[in-house]
């Protein structure tokens, strides 16, 4: 195995490509002594600067200054993401609980709304979708584990034509990156199926029809998305190896 | 695998004082206060023009990054945290790495080219530095520098300055693929334990 705890330098002088950037990324979610190499690592290579310190053109301050005035500055971060970083445990019991859930909420009819309440209703549709593909007597799962920790499942059901993705612990792509899921065709065509909304943890439909797909991947793309993958992915799910 | 090292405890960056203001200055900026912002460029400018310029190098190009830096630093300031570094060194993460994506977005030919060129670059004496911050911190930087093997200096060179990957400066260098990230982080490590930066 790779030690991904040696990518902390070259991260620290931004000198990863786009898809090890956002490997190393989604283990610094879960590695305090990453973090702080990298924070240690990054005031050091902020030394540097100071031997190539130049005076900017004196018009450049007026255009920064003016260029400030209308854009308003983010309110601090305050700490939802503790809600997200669900330890170990709870990781692993999550997708039964989700599976018993589902369950018993088809049998009565009331629809995901009580398992996720701020979504609004057309993702129910798609809640609804899901969990037929979740529950079909023919889907088959695929599930990888980062170097990090997070989880990622995608459920297939060639009947439904339809496949899922589930995710724990997911770190965020980096800035103005998006993850890109896409299906793979036997024809070895690579078909975009729609961008994972920013969350830790979920349950996303992929869009298209799977019914013949015969693998899902995930790439790292720029912010909108893009029509073929423009790096390599970091996870494919290869659904001819399913068990 | 190389085993993590603790980060040494005690002394923080150097220069506490200045380091303090400018965390003042952000976080006035943060609660929309342009006349701190205004201070925190003339306090700061320097430094982060002669970065984005050495690293994307058309002076132009430079400028607009700048920009961009700037306006990310006044939408974000909110979100420095001063026990996971100094406020300069928060800055420079930001120029440094606009400064790389503007690059790598427009890599070119003409800057394959250059390849060559930038790897003989000296990283330890530069014609372009203002005497106003030759200063007794660049003095000592440049001494920390010569703890470092050249190997390490090359290395991190080409990626802080060059803004290249360390897969691309392995191949620049003919080392095998694996071994400039090593180089980078040993030198980083031993450039911050010798300044005794860091947390």
């Amino acid at each position: 195995m790779t030690d991904i705890h040696a990518l902390s330098g070259a991260y620290a002088v931004d000198a990863l490509g786009d898809a090890e950037r956002a490997q190393f990324e989604a283990h610094l979610v879960d590695c305090p002594a990453c973090r702080a190499e990298v924070d240690s690592l990054r005031e050091s290579a902020g030394l540097l600067a100071d031997m190539s310190s130049t005076e900017p053109p004196a018009h450049l301050r007026g255009q920064v200054l003016a260029s400030i005035h209308n854009v308003r500055p983010l309110p601090p971060q305050t700490p939802v993401a503790e809600e997200v970083s669900s330890p170990p445990a709870r990781r692993r019991r999550w997708l039964p609980a989700l599976a018993a859930a589902a369950a018993i909420l088809t049998v009565i009819g009331v629809g995901v709304a009580v398992t996720q309440p701020w979504q609004d209703d057309s993702s129910q549709v798609e809640m609804t979708a899901a969990e037929r593909v979740l529950n079909a007597p023919d889907a088959r799962d695929v599930t990888l584990t980062f170097p990090d920790g997070a989880q990622a499942t995608v459920t297939h059901s060639p009947r439904e034509g339809r496949a899922v993705i589930v995710t724990a612990d997911m770190p965020p792509a980096p800035d103005d990156k998006v993850y890109e899921l896409w299906l793979i065709k036997p024809e070895g065509t690579t078909v975009p199926a729609g961008l994972m909304p920013k969350k830790a943890d979920q349950t996303f439909l992929l869009e298209g029809d799977a019914s013949d797909a015969t693998a899902a991947a995930i790439t790292v793309e720029p912010a909108g998305g893009s029509e073929q993958p423009t790096s390599e992915p970091i996870a494919v799910f290869d659904f001819t190896e399913q068990t | 695998m190389t085993p993590l090292r603790s980060v040494p405890s005690g002394d923080p960056s150097p220069g506490g004082t200045a380091s303090a203001q400018l965390a003042a200055l952000l976080n006035r900026a943060a609660r929309g206060d342009e006349a701190a912002f205004a201070q925190l460029y003339d306090a700061t400018s320097a430094r982060l023009y002669g970065l984005v310029l050495r690293v994307v190098r058309d002076p132009s190009q430079a400028e607009e990054v700048i920009q961009e830096v700037y306006l990310e630093i006044w939408r974000t300031a909110s979100r420095f945290d001063p026990d996971r570094g100094s406020a300069m060194g928060w800055l420079l993460t930001i120029g440094h790495r606009k400064a790389v994506d503007r690059v790598r977005s427009a890599e070119s030919a003409h800057r394959r080219d250059t390849a060559y060129h930038q790897q003989n670059l000296p990283i330890d004496h530069d014609s372009t530095a203002d005497e106003a911050h030759a200063s007794l911190e660049a003095t000592r930087v440049r001494a920390a520098l010569e703890q470092l093997t050249e190997a390490q200096r090359e290395a991190i060179s080409l990626a802080y300055f060059g803004g290249y990957t360390h897969t691309e400066v392995a191949t620049m260098l003919d080392l095998p693929v694996g071994t400039a990230k090593t180089r980078i982080r040993d030198g980083l490590i031993r450039l911050r334990d010798t300044m005794g930066v860091g947390q």
